[in-house]
């Protein structure tokens, strides 16, 4: 058969073929009926994907690297394929008599034989060696350039020194991984996803897929990262200003939906720490996308002052399945069931610790009173935030929806302009004199204070995930449906 | 055997262009000014506006719609076509 490394098919001889392996009990079975074809019919030919002295008649041909098997899409042996001009009219997969019988035009073939036996799965299909073939044969549709890593060289030193990393080890993106990472969505590796600040340079599903086998997905968030770059690089969330700014922001992904149960998010206990792959991972990809792809680099174009651990990557999901008060995907406009990635411009995290209210009203002052400071308690409406509430501070809401909890909350962050005024307190930060005389101004813009439900366990807790510069000066949170 | 990697990056090859040679006076040349929309910004710029126009330059001011984003395409074209200089003010 033909030698490895290459993509070409095989032709398919014409006539009938079989692919066999000795392995197969169902094969080693009907064996005598393939020598019973072999004598009626001169056209029969079998090829063996494991051992070439099986079947002894007739002498088969050995597809040891498994190209025919691979490029004739055979997933069960015995696999009988009738051909006629090179091309596949008919085909059968196991041991079916009559099927047999009729594709042959042997009328007692197998006549001893049992009436139907199923196959055996097929070596090209082995989960052991799927990826490798998939490499050897599939590799001409990725275009990345390919590198060489010397056989002394250690391949995590050299992607360090390249520079490729954020600062921790990243998976070496093999020709066998980003295939298997592609596996993880429809969509062709040559599509352009976006394009990435601050270079402006294009990224294909692959580029995106090798940045996710770099962060450790699996293939089955490739879907989420991909969304994620999306929304990422759109004017409203401005990716690139996010990235040059001197604030400690970078992109956090809020995930909702079934899918991120499917592919085992966390969004109970610990949703925002350490642990999970895919919450650790999704995140991480999107960062080295604008890393490797965009440039976007610390020193470089990233001037931020201080960074935040988040800007390693920042992803978690709602646990919207429990939430009493639906899901900010929802909110944002995203039908129910349907998967969902909301971006927004965030720093880390911060805990408001109330452990002692039980009433709706005191626990809404509490959440006002931490939330007034943030960034600047005199700096209003200029910043967004997102508010995590635990599940034992969301039953002291218990049959409130999320407008009159967020309104609860706002009700408590007004304050007059004469407080919030540079000066006011002894603090010279603070808004320009024209405000002196407003009565009452808010803390947040319209929907800048956005609910979101995780976290699990014991804990009268919330999390304050603090924005960028909000709106058309800054960032804008941007809210994707998930593609496939 | 060796091991062989795709390569993340965006595979560019950086394009370096010589910087034009500084004028060695700005006497009778159109000098740009480009306020990034940062606070006090434009304090810095008012100041450099007077200075240059006491030298003999011309002055023309721009503004971008916020610092956030890169200034667009169109603003950077008019920039280039009206001014032999451009002073871009960082100031916060």
């Amino acid at each position: 058969m033909t030698t490895a490394n290459s993509s070409a098919a095989p032709a398919l001889p014409d006539g009938l073929v079989v692919v066999v392996k000795r392995d197969c009990e169902t094969c080693r079975t009907i064996a005598p009926a393939l020598a019973d074809v072999a004598a009626k019919r001169g056209d029969l030919t079998v090829l063996t994907q494991d051992d070439p002295q099986f079947p002894d008649t007739p002498t088969p041909l050995f597809d040891e690297d498994l190209a025919f098997s691979w490029h004739h899409d055979i997933e069960t042996v015995p696999t009988l394929i009738v051909a006629d001009g090179g091309v596949e009219r008919e085909r059968t997969i196991g041991w079916q008599r009559e099927v047999w019988q009729r594709l042959t035009g042997i009328d007692d073939l197998g006549a001893d034989l049992p009436p139907m036996r199923p196959g055996c799965g097929s070596k090209s299909v082995d989960p052991d060696l799927v990826d490798a073939l998939r490499a050897r044969f599939g590799g001409s549709i990725l275009s990345a350039r390919r590198i060489e890593v010397a056989d002394a060289e250690d391949e995590i030193e050299m992607m360090y020194t390249r520079g490729w990393s954020d600062g921790l080890p990243v998976v070496p993106p093999t020709e066998a991984r980003v295939l298997a990472m592609l596996e993880g969505t429809a969509r062709a590796p040559d599509e352009i996803v976006a394009v990435i600040p601050p270079d402006l340079a294009p990224a294909t599903v692959e580029k995106v897929a090798i940045a996710a086998v770099m962060a450790g997905c699996r293939p089955e968030y490739l879907p989420w990262v991909l969304t994620a770059v999306e929304a990422a690089c759109t004017d409203e969330f401005n990716m690139h200003g996010l990235l040059a700014t001197t604030m400690p922001v970078g992109p956090v992904l809020i995930c909702s939906g079934p899918g991120t149960r499917a592919i085992g998010m966390n969004s109970g206990g610990n949703a925002l720490g350490q642990g999970n792959r895919a919450n650790s991972t999704i995140g991480r990809a999107l960062q080295l996308v604008v890393r490797n792809v965009g440039g976007g680099r610390p020193g470089e174009i990233d001037r931020a002052t201080h960074g935040s651990p988040g800007k390693v990557g920042f992803c978690f999901a709602e646990n919207d399945a429990e939430s009493p008060y639906g899901r900010l995907a929802g909110e944002h406009g995203i039908a129910d069931g349907v998967d969902a990635i909301t971006l927004f411009a965030g720093e880390g995290t911060r805990c408001v610790v109330d452990q002692i209210s039980r009433h709706p009203d005191s626990l809404a002052r509490s959440m006002a009173a931490a939330l007034v400071s943030l960034h600047h308690p005199k700096l209003i409406m200029a910043f967004d935030a997102v508010l995590v509430m635990g599940p034992e501070h969301a039953r002291v809401f218990a049959g409130w929806d999320r407008a009159a909890i967020v309104d609860a909350i706002n009700e408590h962050l007004t304050r007059s302009g004469s407080a919030l005024v540079r000066g006011a307190d002894g603090i010279e930060e603070g808004l320009p004199e024209a405000f002196a005389d407003a009565p009452s101004l808010p803390k947040f813009r319209d929907g800048g204070l956005m609910l979101t439900y995780a976290g699990g366990g014991a804990g009268l807790f919330s999390e304050i995930i603090g924005g960028w510069v909000n709106d058309e000066v800054g960032s804008k949170p941007v809210t994707r449906a998930v593609s496939y | 055997m060796a091991r062989t990697l795709l390569d993340p990056t965006s595979e560019r090859t950086v394009a370096e262009r010589a910087r034009l040679p500084r004028p060695t006076s700005v006497d009778g040349l159109t000098v740009g000014l480009l306020d990034i929309s940062k606070p006090r910004g434009d304090v810095f710029l008012d100041r450099l506006e007077q200075r240059l126009v006491e030298h003999g330059a011309s002055v023309k001011r721009y503004r971008k719609p916020t610092f956030s984003k890169p200034a667009p395409a169109d603003l950077r074209h008019e920039i280039a076509v009206e001014c032999q200089l451009v002073i871009e003010a960082l100031a916060d």
